[in-house]
This record gives C-alpha cells, structure tokens and sequence, in this order.
C-alpha cells in the first residue's frame, strides 16, 4: 500500500467517527472534554457553531453519532453522547453574551420560509453577515416541526422558545401568521434569494376499505400538531397507531397522556427493520406500549357508523432472491379499537409553489434541488432541510442551512457558489512532559449510564412532565470519561522510528504491526489481529529507516490511551489533537474581505 | 516506561486458547522500564510464549537476579511464582526449587552484568550440572541501572555513550554456553520477535538447560552511534544462521519446507524443533564446529543468531543424582526429615 496521506482533512476526521458520521460534523471529543472541565458554556458554544440548537437537540437528536461511536465496537454501548450535550445545555449560563450580533446592514434582504430549524440555522448564519433575514410563518408559534411533531413531555416549548429566541433577537424580522399562497407573489417581491425551509409537512394516508367512513382515524403528524397546540385534549381507550417510525413512538405516548389505556403499535415488518431508534422504541415500551410487529393493514372495520376495530393480515417476510423482502400472508387477525392514529411516513408538498416559474419538480414532485449548493432550479431559489430531499431529522436540516447559507452569500456578493472553502485540520501535540498528555487518557471501562425518568405513575399526569430528567452530576462525571478522545489522533513520523516494537507490545487492542509492505487485502489478514472491519481505514507509513519495513496501524478499535507515544523511545508516535475546521458563511465573508 | 497500566479491553476477536486464556492473562505489572528498552520486548515475546504454549500460568517458577533484565519477570505471568533473588545468585536458588519441585517450569531472567560478572560461577556451574530450566540473558552490553558502564558483554572497540571506548574482550554467552557442555544454545535479539518466539517456545520444552542469549539494546545508553548493542548496529550485522520452528504434539507440520533443508528434532514431550538453515555450511548438531563457525563471524563483526546448538537427551540434574520419583515438595515431612537419630544412623555408615 502506499503511505497513507495523513494530510488530507479527512484521514483524521474519518478516525473521529462520531464527528464524521454528524452531518453537522460537531466536535463531539471536545465538548465532552469541556464538560469533563465543567466548562458547560463553552461546550454549549463550541456544540451550536455546528449544531445551532444544543438544548433541542440535546433532548431529541437522531444520534447518527451514537451507532457510528467507536466505544460501542469496543465494548457494546456507546458514549451517551446525545445525553451530554443535554448536560451542556442544561448547565451553560451567560450563554447570550456571547453569541454572534447583528452586523452592519449589507442591504441584502432574504426572505425563509417556514420558521423551522433548516430557516433558524440560515438566519443564524446570514444575520451577523448584516442580511435581512424575513421569516415567514404560517403557524402562529416558531419551531415548525420540532414544537408541532415533537411532544412537549420529549421537548419542553422553554427550550425551543430560549434557542429560537437566540437567532431571532439576532434581529430577524419573524412574521408568524404567514402562509406564503404564492412562490411567483413572493418572487415578486424584493428579495435578494428565497430559501424554502418549510419542512414535510403532509402525512401519508392509508387508502383501505372504511378509510373515511369514520372520523377516529387521524393522520399522525395533524394529529400530534393539533396536540401540541390545544386543539384535541382526549382520545379513546384502545388507540392502534400505524407504522414503525419514531412518529409513531411519538403518537403513542401522547394517546397515554390524553386517556389511552391499551396502546398498541402496528408494524408490517419485523423489529430489526423499524425505522424508529432504538432509544425510542425501548422509551415507548417502558410506557407498556405494546409493539405488535409483522401485521399489514386490510381495513377498518366500522359498525354502525363507528369504528370498531382494524382487521389485519399477519406476515411473514422473505428474501425474494433480488435482495428485496417480499411478504407471505399467513393469517388474518381483527384488533379491536376506538382511534387508529396513521404514522406510515410524511411528504414534503408544495400547492402554494407554481409550477411555471422555474422552479422545476421531479417525477416524485419534490424540488429538484443541487446537493452540494442547496439551489433549486431557479436561480436565487433554495431549499434546506425536509423540503429539499425529503423528511429526514433535525441535524441534517440544521446542516443544509448552514450550507444555503454560503450558497445565499455567494449568490448575493455574485460569487461562484461552487467554489467554497474546503474543510481543514489542524493538528497540535497533546505533550506535556516526558509522559503526560493534555487530556484523560487512561482507559475507563465504565459502563454507559442510563437516563434517570420520571416514574411512571407521575409523567402521565399531564403533557407538560419532561420524562427525561437529564443526568447528575455524577452520572457525568462517569460518562465524559467513557469517551475515548478519538480526535487525539496518534500521529507517526516513519523516520524517527528504530523499530524497537515497544509500541506493538504495549498496546492493549493490538491494532499495531510492523511488517513488509503489502496490497490492502494481504496486509488485513497479515496484522497482529487480522483487520476485520473494511469500513476502517489502515494507517500505513512509509519505508522505516532500519529494515524498510512499515508501521500499520488499524484504526478499527484503537482508544487513543496513548500508551504507544508513552512507550515510544524516540518520539515516533505522538498523540496530536486535530481540529476540524469547516466554513460557514461568516468565514467565506472573511475570506472575501 | 508508560505511566498508566496497559487497560484490559475485551474486544470481540481476542483469541483464547484451549485454558480459555487470553494473551492478556498471561500480562505481569506494568513495566518501570526506560520506554523503548529491548527487555520490554523480550517480556511480551515471553508472554506470547506461554500463551501459546497452554502453559498454566501456576505451573510457572520465575527466578530473576538483579539488575535491569531482572526486574523483568515482574511484568509477565503475575499468578506463577517467583523469586528475586540476590544479584548473580539466581542459578543457586533455581537449583534448590528445582530440586524441591521439578514438575513447574522454570525461567529464570539475567542480564549481562548478573551472570557474566557477578554470577559467571553460578551461570556455568547450572549448565554443568544441566539445571531444567529456560534461561534467558537479556544482553545490552552496559550496566543500565548503575547508568552505562560496560558490562562484561561490551565488544572491543564499542564507545559509551560519554565516549570512552572499550579495550577488554567480550565474555560471550554462546561460546560460553558451548564450552559449559549446555544442550540448547541460541541467540537472538529483542527486535525480532519472529526469530526469538519459536525459540522460546522450543527452550521452554527442551529438558535441560536452555540459554537464549537476546541481544536487547539500552535505548538510554547504549542506542547510540559506534555501540555495538543498538539497535541500528544489531540489524546491520545480524546473521541468522539457524532458523527454528517450534511445533508442539500433534500439530500438523505445515508444507512447504524442503526435505533437506528442514531436519526435525524431536523433544521429550513428543514437540518438534524443525530447524532451517539459513548459512548453508552451520551445523547446530556439532559442537565443534559450531564454535568455529562463531569465532569466523566474530572477527567479521557478524552477529551468529538462531538455534545454535541443540542437543536433546543428556541427563539432566535429577537424572544425574539419581533424585527420588516423588517430588521432595510432595512427600511428608517425617519422611524427610527422619529426625536426629536417623542421621546418627546414617553417620555412622560412614565412620
């Protein structure tokens, strides 16, 4: 193999696999270093550079980072890392003095669509540059889905209301109330761009005999708006939510706060196949729900004018030989009920966009949308977060509008849009003496602390009761050591080293080898322990100076404990800490000026 | 040295053998030794040793002198037994255990100064007597912990590292070991694990003295350039001659070897030690010649390593005694210690 080229921004990042798999690519290492300090602030500062919404999503992440954290390779359970970023936001203070402020008027106007995350994190990026950032709002509170999909007992209105608060006392002109009718009345108007972030805001229907011969079958997400904002109080005792997505966990707890006794979940595919986390459907089971898995939809039965019940056919799944699952029915079943709440998916739907302006939709109406610049068809014309691709989660709109946000500077100053300023990495050695390195790195083989709830008698009492408690202190305290510090990258110089193997033997996964050179393939099965995860990269160095052997390193398991640098006689391995660095709007205007 | 332990991780994939051990098992304290020291190396070499041996870490007597090298056994099996004994002295009490008890494995750990000074009668009296035991010397040519003296093992011409240079001859521990009549010689060296595992592995098993001499360079004091124990200077003149396979009872012998290139030698326990010879004209069957062979490389500056002697069956010390069947740890104390009016008994046998 050749030399791996270490200089790129992305071999470092790769190993750092929580950053690496955020689509936001928060530094997950140094916020939890800044908790382990009691540094809540900073970490909250360093978390909304990338984040934008550290207490949200603190409490309702997807947690990409979460499956892809090198701790659950190690042992099973990764770094409860949605869980710290929570104890961030819950401890940080003085937070607002030292946020961004408004710059000088640029006498550019934008105007966002929809007062969601994908909007806020424009806004958050373009006011401080001096835009005019004009949100518009149909609904007459901010948040979009988080306030109106999200329960309240999951993410408190206060949290939302204090970090969307954050962007729009940045001096965005929010107008809630204000359904944009028409995209050409808007276009009209006087507007430098348009970014639409209003969200996938139409849930799926379930077109089966009986569909609308009742009014007790809702469609999950108008159903959990009209919840958030008053408008329904109560529903049946036997409550049937259809699907296996987090909505769904999210229709069910809240049918057993508003008088459902016996909650079920319906799926049509087994457990492993559920879209919803893992996180959710174990929340949702400790609540008793019932997950009832492997049941297709056949119709709703209706008697008398009411519903009674909804008759399913029970499946089982199989390959049909082209990779795809195909479904064998092997009986039929009728569960009795008084609601059926429909949570099989959500579309993103524009009525109110004209389809001869431009702005081109493709064969799925959805926007054809540019991935890397976020521009509709229609120039000065861009979409972010569930509008764009389609309902995806809250990081990954908070990250489209960090990129329509460059994309809209660049557009307004006339710039290229293309040409963007490339991630970098900067790296710095953690040495402080002979042995000492600038964080924790002895290996701590605790396990991965359990949110503390509230008890199931009390959180039912009303909608309001946050279940989560967040964690103590100690529990923290525990936590921010299961971190390994994987952005503590060991970095080797090849001409420094005498082979003397004090690294192989110390290391206590055995992820070094010195051997002769050798193809990808040779080179796994030939390690100290054979490289068995091809989604990990190997470390090869050059010619070693003695033998012209070379030093391999899988990045696979490594805990970044250090003890190679520590053993290594001549400074060979040295314990760097990297620093991503990514652009946002503010630093391609730096870089203009 | 490192200053936190090296963490137990059970990650999937570590492999157990058949006592359900992992290699980790098999681990000591943490070392105290200079980071990069060749010792470290030879230890984990050891480790992997009885690892793959299946050798009950109890079933082990670690015996050690004093110096550097011996501090060593500190850092590998922490369940077997062990005794740190008096500089140069350890033959002596590995006689007496062994003696007491011969069904463990004996290992005892040396370094230049402990046996080819102070305790240079201790170390050839072993081999003359054919002590069961592996012996290793972990040989880096100074006085580390008294900061860099030569030692006894010091090549003419080699400079310390403050730059005076030695003129006495070198004791060698091969041609020593040769010359003290020990049936399994080797050297090898602390950066070639590939080298020095099999021959472990195969002194472990040999009955009867085994020395391994392992070249293991003073990262501190003697790394440096115009030393002849560095690093950089052992891998410019190294010169395997004789290359070692261990195979233990049983285990297949993998193809591949040519017929007369490989010559198997059998050991007590039914293991092979299939040799390979890398100089084609080197006998590890030929005392004599053997020497020889060494004395030409010597004045070459070539470093001889490998199996350099191997000669499985002479008698050992329990052998030669003629010691009881029952171990003298197993048997009741009356018995043996028969009290005062036994002896007076057995004196008078000889008046």
């Amino acid at each position: 193999m050749k030399p791996t080229d270490t200089s790129h921004p992305d071999y470092f990042h790769q190993v750092v696999d929580c950053q690496w798999a955020c689509p936001a690519h928060t530094n997950v290492p140094e916020y939890i270093r800044l908790i382990a300090q009691g540094r809540h602030s900073d970490a909250y500062l360093l978390n909304r550079e990338s984040n934008v919404f550290p207490g949200i999503l603190g409490r309702v992440c997807d947690r990409p980072c979460e499956p892809a954290c090198r701790r659950g390779r190690v042992e099973d359970k990764p770094v409860a890392i949605c869980r710290l970023k929570r104890v961030a936001a819950d401890h940080a203070d003085a937070i607002r003095a030292a946020l961004p402020t408004r710059g000088a008027p640029n006498g550019k106007r934008v105007a966002c669509i929809g007062a969601g995350c994908a909007s806020l994190t424009v806004a958050n990026d373009l006011l401080p540059l001096g835009y005019e950032v004009v949100i518009f709002e149909k609904l007459a509170e901010t948040g979009g889905l988080m306030r109106s999909n999200i329960p309240r007992f999951r993410l408190p209105p206060a949290i939302l209301d204090d970090e969307i608060g954050m962007v729009v006392e940045m001096g965005a002109d929010l107008r809630l109330n204000s359904p944009i009718e028409s995209m050409r009345e808007l276009l009209e108007q006087d507007f430098d761009a348009v970014f639409v972030g209003s969200g996938a805001p139409q849930g799926r229907n379930l077109e089966i005999p009986g569909r609308y011969d009742t009014d007790r079958i809702h469609i999950g997400i108008a159903w959990l708006e009209s919840v958030a904002f008053d408008h329904i109080d109560s529903i049946g005792e036997r409550v049937l939510i259809i699907g296996g997505g987090n909505t769904a966990m999210d229709c069910c707890r809240s049918s057993l706060r508003l008088g459902g006794k016996d909650v079920k979940v319906i799926a049509r595919k087994p457990r492993n196949l559920l879209k919803a986390s893992d996180w959710e459907l174990e929340d949702a089971e400790e609540e008793q729900v019932e997950i009832v898995l492997n049941h297709s939809p056949e119709e709703f039965v209706i008697e008398n004018g009411k519903l009674v019940g909804m008759k399913f056919a029970q499946v089982e799944w199989h390959d049909d030989g082209n990779g795809r699952l195909k479904a064998k029915t092997l009986g039929h079943v009728t569960l009795p009920c008084d609601d059926v709440i429909l949570a099989i998916g959500q579309e993103n739907a524009f009525p109110w966009v004209e389809r001869d302006i431009g702005i081109e939709f493709d064969q799925w109406d959805v926007p054809v949308v540019d991935p890397q610049t976020f521009e509709s068809t229609r120039s000065g014309v861009f979409f972010g977060g569930d509008a764009a691709f389609g309902p995806k989660n809250i990081i990954w709109a908070v990250e489209h509008g960090h990129q329509a946000a460059i994309s809209i500077h660049k557009y307004c100053d006339g710039d290229a849009m293309t040409e963007r300023l490339p991630h970098q990495m900067r790296l710095h050695s953690t040495k402080m003496s002979i042995h000492e390195w600038s964080y924790s790195n002895d290996f701590d083989s605790a396990e991965r602390r359990l949110m503390p709830h509230v008890n199931l008698k009390e959180r039912f009492k009303n909608l309001d009761i946050e279940v989560e408690l967040g964690f103590t202190p100690e529990q923290t305290l525990t936590e921010v050591e299961r971190c390994l510090n994987c952005d503590i990258q060991t970095v080797f110089t090849d001409r420094l080293c005498i082979e003397c193997d004090a690294c192989i033997d110390i290391c206590p996964v055995d992820c070094l080898t010195i051997t002769a050179n050798a193809e990808e393939q040779d080179l796994r099965q030939r390690l100290t322990v054979a490289a068995t995860n091809p989604e990990q990269p190997l470390f090869v160095s050059g010619a070693l100076p003695q033998t012209g052997r070379v030093m391999v390193k899988d990045e696979n398991i490594c805990v970044h404990c250090g003890l190679c640098a520590e053993r290594c006689p001549t400074a060979a391995w040295d314990m760097q800490r990297s620093e991503l660095v990514i652009p946002y709007a503010s630093d391609e205007a730096k870089c203009q000026s | 040295m490192s200053f936190i332990r090296k963490p137990k991780i059970n990650y999937s994939g570590q492999r157990r053998n058949s006592l359900g051990l992992t290699v980790r098992d098999y681990e000591g304290g943490m070392s105290t030794l200079c980071a990069g020291c060749g010792h470290d190396s030879i230890t984990s070499a050891l480790v992997q040793a009885f690892f793959e041996l299946e050798i009950e870490p109890h079933r082990v007597a670690k015996l050690s002198g004093i110096g550097c090298s011996s501090k060593t056994p500190a850092y590998f099996l922490s369940t077997a037994h062990g005794v740190n004994a008096v500089h140069g002295r350890m033959p002596a009490f590995a006689t007496g255990a062994n003696a007491a008890a011969r069904d463990l494995y004996y290992i005892g750990v040396s370094g230049d100064g402990d046996s080819l000074s102070i305790g240079l009668g201790q170390f050839s009296h072993a081999m003359r007597r054919n002590l069961d035991m592996l012996y290793v010397i972990e040989n880096n040519g100074v006085y580390g912990l008294t900061k860099g003296q030569f030692s006894a093992s010091a090549d003419v011409g080699s400079k310390a590292k403050k730059g005076e240079v030695n003129e006495q001859r070198p004791i060698d521990p091969v041609k020593t070991a040769l010359a003290m009549g020990c049936g399994f010689v080797a050297r090898s060296f602390s950066g070639d694990k590939q080298q020095l595992l099999p021959l472990l592995k195969a002194a472990l098993k040999h009955r009867g003295f085994a020395m391994i001499d392992v070249l293991s360079p003073c990262v501190t004091f003697n790394d440096h350039e115009d030393s002849t124990k560095s690093y950089a200077h052992t891998r410019q003149f190294y010169h395997p001659a004789i290359d070692a396979d261990f195979i233990a009872p049983r285990e297949p012998i993998r193809a591949g070897y040519d017929e007369g290139q490989a010559v198997p030698i059998q050991l007590h326990d039914g293991s092979q030690v299939l040799l390979r010879k890398v100089a084609p004209d080197y006998d590890p069957t030929d005392r004599a010649a053997a020497f020889t062979y060494l004395q030409r490389c010597e004045q070459q500056g070539e470093i001889v390593t490998g199996l350099l002697y191997i000669e499985s069956g002479r008698p050992t010390m329990h052998d030669i005694n003629r010691s009881t069947a029952t171990q003298l740890r197993d048997m009741p104390y009356e018995e043996l210690n028969p009290g005062a009016a036994a002896l007076a008994e057995l004196q008078k046998r000889f008046r």
